[in-house]
């Protein structure tokens, strides 16, 4: 099969650049190669100064690397931005409605939309969060959504990430990165700050205190440590909004409440911010092997006495499955179409779609209904014989694991290579805030780009890079 | 503040001033050797028993040379206290209080770590010996700067100064403890001025060779380099000056949480039993009693302030 060419950010049909890339064009045109490659190094040993690093699973204890970071910025006008924006907020409240929704009185199943099945048969459904009421009903104080482009006005949403979205730490630094390196650029544009991200995200997070809260709530955030993966994100988040750092043990149940032991005493804790997957949150209630939580804590936030964002249990929404019913969800709970558009997925669950899926898996992706982080998954293009009829196998086993997705020609922008620029494949996380008072988005997000050529995959476990995303002033 | 961050910081900042003693004690040894004529390879036992690895290092090695004396102080991954050894856990620590550090201290700290742990990734060649003493000495001086200039003077700076400076008053007193004897007053026909091989390492491996000829003169006798080191507050590596600066650290802990727990009370007590007396009575009542009663009310206090700032569960 042979796709068509994809949509380039800058080129388009090839020979006119596109107006928001033209001041990139001339700035990439009056620059040599050989100081692009110096502030290349530079930008890289910025990154290891400051600790932007990642621990990858699976490779040695404490082993760090650099994600890497490619200089040339993805450019998006406040048109675009705005047609974005406004998909967003219409589906991180419907996700949100939703989740309130299934955990209560299931309107979505009597209604004949989700099927209980979906519901109940999924390891993502978390039945002690079953008539729980959230502190301001919100379970996605955070949410990062997967957007791809396949075309200059069409936008579709790839993935939800809700459980624990990550990734917010590299868009700022992205950009601090840029400022430092290429401060001109910065005053020959017109780029939308995103530097209050962390100020709008503790506020946002105070906004939605439990009704047990006093007159200075204590937010901290909960990591699980120094060789989690994400454990830069976790401290520099802390760092950038002044709250504290915190581990398992750092915390207790003490008189009913949640409590963090400080230098003199242990000190009551109204918002959690959690870094850490709901399995491991509270040996009592949840996994028992789990050291990297609190005994007890899910007690005290079913009593409502303290705030954990994002709330258990909304893993349930971004989970693969779920994801095929997404437009039905939005239309349920909003009473309009959905702006964003979902990727088409065929559930290999049913029979007949499972039979389209074999009879055409040279052409789709397929991927784990549980799965995250792009483990696991098949790019039927590019897969050879042996993994297809592996894959086949594993379908036809237990189809019910498994969903899978026409390949998109995901959207290229200009990376800086070796050999000079050349077009990669690109995806946008950008990162949502939710409290009962607003919503808020921060004009950009995370560019995940594929680094090598041809390649569709932009997960940073496997290779994948990053750039800085621009949304520019009107 | 987290017990957990306060004991962070307190790690890091032992570890940093471990690292920077062991440098210097290194330089110490290297010094000697290419200046003295009569040292020996066996000189290096001491600088090794000076810095307390000299028991572990008889473990992995049956003879004391030099190239592995050195190595072993540097960047040996068995020995616990080498100078790599020290910049890693200093860096985790650091990396685990990220938060509690200025943005400076933090970059100081992992760019310290990461040049020393490209210098000493292969075995060192004694050509490039001075250049890696000399960039852990600058880093170590880049982080103190950065330090002074940068961190709020709140309890997060308290624990890091609580950090170095029990370090180094351990450092000191254990520098001093090894070669007691050459110090004794009685010692002192063995020479007539400083210019004896065992006082001048005891004071080059506390930056103190300088110091000590500008204030007492080229006269002054071993019991003077005991009254320096022990009991004089201009020196910044005394034990009365560490001492001073530690109960300084605890009084302002102390005022911000409203109590007196009791590692002020032993600080207070530490330095009205020992450290109001003049060197004679030091003397008296035995160097080496003295030095080992020191090291372990030290030791003492470091638990002391564990558990009364809650570091662990």
């Amino acid at each position: 099969m042979t796709m068509s060419p994809a949509f380039d950010e800058m080129w388009a049909d090839g020979s006119t650049i596109r107006r928001p890339y033209q001041n990139i064009k001339e700035w990439l045109d009056s620059e040599d190669r050989p100081s692009l490659k110096a502030k290349r190094r530079d930008a890289n040993d910025l990154f290891r100064l400051t600790g932007i690093t990642f621990n990858v699973y699976g490779s040695s204890e404490g082993e760090e690397r650099l994600i890497p970071f490619d200089i040339i910025p993805r450019v998006i006008t406040s048109n675009e931005w705005n047609k974005i924006c406004k998909g967003l907020e219409q589906r991180v409240k419907a996700i949100n409605a939703f989740l309130y929704d299934i955990y209560h009185s299931q309107e979505i199943v009597k209604a004949g939309i989700i099927p209980l099945e979906m519901l109940k048969n999924n390891p993502a459904f978390l039945f002690q969060m079953i008539g729980v009421n959230p502190p301001g009903q919100i379970y996605t104080h955070i949410s990062g959504v997967d957007i791809i482009r396949t075309e200059e006005n069409e936008f579709y949403v790839l993935e939800d990430n809700i459980r624990t979205p990550s990734g917010v730490s590299y868009m700022l630094e992205n950009r601090e990165t840029m400022l430092q390196m290429f401060p001109e650029l910065f005053t020959n544009n017109r780029v939308q700050p995103i530097q209050n991200y962390p100020q709008e995200l503790l506020n946002s997070l105070k906004n939605t205190l439990p009704e047990t809260a006093e007159n200075k709530p204590t937010v901290c955030l909960l990591t699980p440590g120094l060789y989690n993966s994400a454990y830069f994100e976790h401290a520099f988040l802390a760092d950038q909004m002044g709250i504290e750092l915190v581990q398992g043990n750092d915390l207790k149940v003490v008189d009913g409440f949640l409590a963090m032991r400080t230098t003199q005493g242990h000190q009551k804790v109204d918002v959690l911010y959690k870094r850490l997957d709901d399995d491991f949150l509270d040996p009592l209630n949840f996994n028992e092997k789990s050291s990297l939580g609190v005994p007890g804590l899910f007690d005290v936030y079913r009593k409502g006495r303290v705030t954990i964002a994002n709330a258990p249990g909304t893993g349930i929404a971004d989970d693969k499955a779920i994801y095929s019913f997404m437009p039905e969800i939005v239309q349920f709970y909003s009473g309009e179409f959905p702006l964003l558009q979902n990727v088409p997925t065929w559930r290999c669950a049913i029979k007949h779609q499972l039979q389209y899926v074999l009879d055409n898996i040279n052409e789709l992706v397929i991927k784990q209904v549980h799965g995250s982080g792009g483990y696991g998954m098949l790019i039927g293009p590019t897969a050879t014989k042996k993994d297809i009829s592996n894959f086949k196998k594993k379908l036809i086993a237990t189809p019910e694991n498994y969903i899978a997705q026409p390949t998109l020609s995901l959207s290229t922008v200009p990376i800086f290579t070796n050999k000079g620029f050349a077009p990669r494949h690109v995806d946008l996380r950008p990162f949502v805030q939710m409290s009962p008072k607003k919503i808020n988005i921060v004009p950009g997000g995370l560019t995940r780009v594929a680094m090598s050529k041809g390649s569709l995959v932009v997960n940073s476990s496997q290779g994948g890079g990053t750039k800085d995303t621009w949304v520019l002033e009107n | 503040m987290l017990g957990n961050t306060a004991n962070g910081l307190f790690w890091t900042y032992r570890f940093l001033e471990r690292a920077e003693n062991m440098s210097r004690l290194i330089e110490t040894g290297q010094r000697i050797a290419l200046t003295r004529l009569s040292s020996s390879d066996e000189q290096w036992l001491y600088v090794m028993q000076t810095s307390a690895v000299s028991e572990e290092y008889k473990k992995q090695y049956s003879i004391v040379e030099k190239e592995a004396a050195v190595d072993w102080m540097l960047r040996h991954p068995e020995n616990k206290s080498s100078i790599l050894s020290s910049i890693t856990s200093a860096r985790q620590n650091a990396k685990m209080v990220r938060h509690a550090l200025t943005t400076d201290v933090w970059e100081a700290i992992n760019g310290s770590f990461l040049d020393i742990q490209k210098l000493l990734k292969n075995k060192t060649r004694e050509g490039d010996l001075p250049l890696i003493l000399r960039t852990i000495k600058q880093s170590a001086a880049v982080v103190r700067g950065a330090t002074y200039g940068t961190m709020l003077r709140n309890e997060e700076y308290d624990f890091c100064r609580l950090g170095t400076f029990i370090e180094r008053a351990d450092n000191t007193a254990r520098i001093l403890d090894v070669k007691y004897y050459v110090l004794l007053p009685s010692a002192k026909a063995v020479g007539t001025s400083i210019d004896n091989v065992q006082w001048e390492t005891i004071l080059r491996s506390v930056s103190a060779y300088g110091g000590f000829r500008l204030e007492y003169g080229h006269e002054a006798g071993p019991s003077d380099i005991a009254k320096f080191l022990i009991l004089d507050k201009r020196m910044p590596r005394s034990l009365i000056y560490c001492c001073d600066i530690i109960k300084l650290h605890l009084l302002s802990l102390c005022s911000a949480y409203r109590n007196k727990p009791p590692s002020l009370l032993q600080i207070i007590h530490l330095q009205n039993r020992f450290l109001t007396h003049d060197i004679d009575a030091v003397f008296k009542f035995g160097l080496h009693d003295f030095l080992q009663k020191m090291i372990s009310l030290f030791g003492n206090l470091s638990n002391q302030i564990e558990i009364d700032y809650r570091f662990y569960e």
